[in-house]
């Protein structure tokens, strides 16, 4: 009965993700560009939150890095797949330095190495940070987004300083950001129904109970923060090829703030939350924009009146802790059973 | 180097951590008391700036009025803060809280873009202050000497409030255990806000400082300046007011002499903090004058 009901389950997922791939490959074709670069955002929004959500909800390890880790996954790939004309074209306050100057690498392995990257520097991080208890990551991968900041801005032989990467080819396309999002919700999911998904759910409950139960709450807090830094690397490099142009600026904390906006509307804890918010922030935040006039998309912002979208999301922020803090799906999680399970009964009731 | 720079430098070095070391008071004593890292005081202090912008330079209030009425104000936000947003989740995780301060913090960023405007103003610096003192060489802003001499009065204050008064007692009786101080019949929630109010003031102190060394205003100028004292607070030893001082004037001095003696880095600056925190993780995570908190 088990074995048939997961034999069931497999085949729901595969044709609902076979469903997912025909409506996009649709809309791809018919949709106007506009619609297909939400699409594409929404997707990036889904790893970012997913991975995020990996530390903040399940390990309850509060941290603030995505906007630092995206910019170093997107800096490390962009510089990777940039042709060494293209270097020497863009770099036109000092040369590129060797041997970056004259490397090109196709696009697939160039977001994995940013994302091995990105994962390396969250090790070191979490070297020091989680060898003491308390709520150092919060402030450390605070203070990393901005050192991130000064380097992309100072070290100008590697990151151009303040002009940024331009002219990066378009590689990422519906295809790559679905099929990332897909990969790592996968990804996430088995991770978090395993051995080890279950001991940073009791790390998260009860940090010194967890470690009595023999749990190394060293390595499995690393083993979350260092998965998520290297999806969030990634989701860097698909932005920076989405966007073709990349420059400090554009990795400010606005973007962490959005996607602890999403993971908590979703529901902190929660994976399936976690997309939710990412869904929904990704074609609300389109709905609010004309609170502001010019664009924000993953935390761009060209100024207009700027700041009346980010008072309202702090302060819808501040209200969801005190009055939703459960979010939408709470730690709920969303499961075959429970989808059929709930037709079911609306079916009986109805008869 | 000579050692008249050297001298002038420390002298920079020392009323940049005399800045710090106020704002960093208000962290630790609110981590102290609820283990809460308040994300929004260095956004606190920004907003201390503005109400003496608008005080001293718009309604042309004399300074020796209108700052004090800036902090005073800047207090009693400090108090709606607590009351309106954090003693609401007083009870929830803490993730829930440390949330809502990272909200609160953003809300008054982006409320001070929307209210004040994103671009700089200028500060104008009250004729008291502006000398520039010539010593044997030793070029000193007379706002150097000012800084220090006002941080002391402040921190004399502040140490005589949490270390002599029965208030000072309760806060730090409730540091170490909330819930028995409560039995004990201290009015905790008011204290606490005592807390979030000194911690405001203090804050504020250092931000109009702040704004007339570096005389302009801006509505983000308060994340580096509040991640630095926060980097103070932890190398002092969280929860210990004397420790943020030290740390605070420590970091100052630092990050001065960093820049003094590599001025090709010089770009880098706002990084040394950082290295230091985790230098200070990695070595003596209980800080300079740190206690083992109990858990």
């Amino acid at each position: 009965m088990i074995d048939k009901k997961r034999i069931r389950n497999w085949i729901l997922t595969a044709i609902s993700l076979v469903l997912l791939f025909l409506l996009l490959g649709y809309l791809n074709k018919h949709a106007s560009s506009y619609v297909i670069q939400i699409l594409n955002v929404t997707a990036i929004y889904i790893i970012l939150t997913t991975s995020y959500n990996l530390i903040n909800g399940i390990t309850g390890q509060f941290s603030l890095e995505p906007n630092a880790f995206v910019a170093i996954g997107a800096y490390t790939a962009a510089l990777l797949t940039m042709t060494p004309q293209e270097k020497a074209m863009t770099f036109i306050i000092q040369p590129c330095i060797s041997p970056l100057n004259h490397i090109s690498i196709p696009f697939l392995p160039a977001i994995l190495i940013g994302g091995v990257v990105t994962a390396i520097l969250a090790f070191l991080m979490g070297i020091p940070v989680f060898r003491v208890r308390g709520d150092y990551l919060a402030i450390v991968t605070l203070g990393f987004g901005e050192i991130v900041r000064v380097f992309a801005t100072n070290a100008i032989p590697i990151t151009n300083g303040a002009l940024g990467l331009k002219g990066l080819k378009q590689y990422t396309n519906i295809w790559w950001t679905w099929g990332t999002a897909v990969v790592v919700v996968f990804f996430i999911v088995g991770l978090v129904n395993s051995s080890y998904g279950r001991a940073m759910k009791a790390i998260r409950e009860d940090e010194a109970a967890a470690q009595a139960m023999g749990i190394n709450t060293f390595w499995h807090k690393m083993l979350a923060f260092v998965v998520a830094a290297f999806f969030e690397g990634v989701g860097g490099g698909l932005l920076a090829h989405l966007l073709t142009t990349i420059d400090p600026r554009l990795f400010t904390f606005f973007l962490t703030f959005n996607l602890l906006i999403m993971i908590v509307a979703g529901g902190l804890g929660s994976t399936t939350g976690a997309i939710i918010g990412a869904i929904l922030f990704a074609w609300g935040s389109e709905l609010l924009r004309w609170m502001e006039e010019p664009h924000v998309i993953l935390g761009i912002h060209t100024p207009g009146i700027p700041g009346m979208r980010m008072v309202t999301f702090s302060i819808l922020l501040i209200l969801l802790m005190i009055f939703a803090r459960n979010g939408i799906m709470g730690r709920k999680e969303f499961s075959w059973d429970g989808f059929l399970g709930f037709f079911s009964r609306r079916i009986l009731r109805r008869a | 180097m000579t050692l008249s720079t050297f001298i002038q430098q420390l002298i920079n070095g020392f009323s940049l951590g005399s800045l710090y070391a106020l704002i960093a008071i208000g962290y630790t004593m609110v981590y102290g008391i609820i283990r809460l890292i308040n994300f929004a005081h260095g956004d606190v202090m920004m907003m201390s700036t503005y109400f003496a912008f608008f005080g001293y330079i718009i309604f042309r209030i004399p300074w020796y009025i209108s700052f004090p009425i800036a902090m005073i104000l800047t207090a009693v936000l400090g108090i709606l803060i607590d009351r309106g947003a954090y003693k609401p989740v007083r009870n929830a995780p803490r993730i829930s809280a440390l949330i809502t301060a990272i909200g609160v913090s953003f809300f008054l960023e982006n409320f001070g873009i929307v209210v004040f405007g994103g671009r700089p103003k200028g500060f104008r610096i009250p004729k008291l202050f502006g000398h520039i003192f010539e010593v044997k060489g030793v070029t000193v802003p007379a706002l150097s000497l000012w800084i220090p001499f006002f941080t002391a009065i402040f921190l004399v204050l502040t140490f005589y409030i949490v270390y002599r008064t029965r208030r000072g007692m309760a806060m730090r009786a409730i540091s170490r255990d909330m819930d028995t101080t409560r039995i004990m019949g201290v009015d905790v929630d008011g204290i606490i806000s005592f807390t979030f109010a000194l911690g405001s003031f203090l804050a504020a102190a250092g931000g109009i400082m702040w704004a007339m060394k570096y005389p302009q205003i801006n509505p983000l100028m308060g994340i580096i300046p509040g991640l630095k004292a926060f980097v103070a607070a932890v190398f002092g030893g969280i929860g210990n007011v004397v420790g943020a001082a030290i740390g605070g004037i420590l970091l100052g001095i630092i990050e001065i002499m960093f820049v003094a003696f590599f001025p090709q880095l010089a770009g880098y600056r706002d990084a040394v903090a950082f290295f230091l925190l985790i230098g200070v993780l990695i070595f003596k995570p209980t800080g300079i004058m740190g206690e083992v908190l109990p858990e």
